[in-house]
């Protein structure tokens, strides 16, 4: 088992993340991951490293609550997969934001997860971004384990 | 006939991370079959204890979600894709 999880983001990516929020606030943002898990690759060994190198934005579906849910539909859901092999990537997470509430996972969240990706949250307080957490549900189901985040501050490759 | 299944991501730690296999099949219903015995460990994540699809796993046969067709037991043919597509979904209220 892994003691700590971290995700690694280029500091350009990590606004796209916010500036998203921004754009849909008051109503959620929502979008997925697409990066590389070292866990996937030939030979893999030790513990893992995550990192981010594109984003793929999606609307929000959620037409009749969409400041406090957030939904994608499965085509949605092939068609990052499909952008994510077009790169030579994979989705590694999701990302949605939290109009004028804390980064942090709600019960609605846990029960919509799946072990295994990231999902960041972004705060968006007033329409501005504020915190970014990322979070990891456990193999249970039952809690997150939260990942720390590592802002990097060059380009996506 | 000789299928491909694509796998999710986070179904990838119980499939020797695989994504994607190749499996023999007439139906989708039997692709899934097929490459739950190739992955036993799969089998749990994708339907529930009394084999039902769980809830929170489309299956799409090429770019058609099989629940508009004859769902598990929609026919496939050779070089079809099999995809599972795991359903997304959360938001800040807890109720």
């Amino acid at each position: 088992m892994v003691d700590e999880f971290q995700l690694n983001i280029g500091y350009e990516l990590a606004e796209r993340i916010g500036n998203h929020g921004a754009e849909t606030f008051p109503h959620e943002c929502c979008g997925a991951l697409l990066g590389r898990d070292s866990a996937f690759e030939e030979n893999a060994g030790g513990a893992s490293s995550r990192e981010v190198l594109e984003l793929f934005p999606l609307v929000n579906r959620r037409d009749d609550s969409p400041r406090n849910r957030f939904a994608v539909t499965a085509e949605d859901v092939l068609e990052a997969e499909k952008a994510a092999r077009k790169h030579g990537l994979d989705v590694i997470g999701w990302y949605h934001s939290h109009p004028d509430h804390p980064a942090r996972p709600s019960q609605f969240d846990r029960e919509h997860a799946w072990p295994w990706y990231s999902y960041i949250i972004v705060s968006v307080l007033s329409g501005k971004p504020a915190d970014m957490t990322s979070w990891r549900l456990n193999d249970d189901r039952q809690d997150y384990t939260p990942e720390r985040i590592e802002i990097r501050n060059r380009a996506a490759v | 006939m000789a299928v491909k299944v694509i796998i999710p991501t986070p179904l990838r730690v119980y499939a020797a991370k695989k994504d994607s296999a190749e499996v023999s099949a007439q139906t989708v219903g039997e692709a899934l079959g097929g490459l739950t015995t190739q992955f036993a460990d799969l089998r749990k994540h994708l339907f529930t204890d009394d084999g039902k699809l769980r809830s929170f796993v489309n299956v799409y046969l090429n770019d058609e979600d099989i629940r508009y067709m004859a769902k598990e037991a929609t026919p496939v043919k050779d070089g079809d894709v099999v995809s599972i597509v795991p359903s997304i979904a959360g938001g800040c209220a807890s109720a």
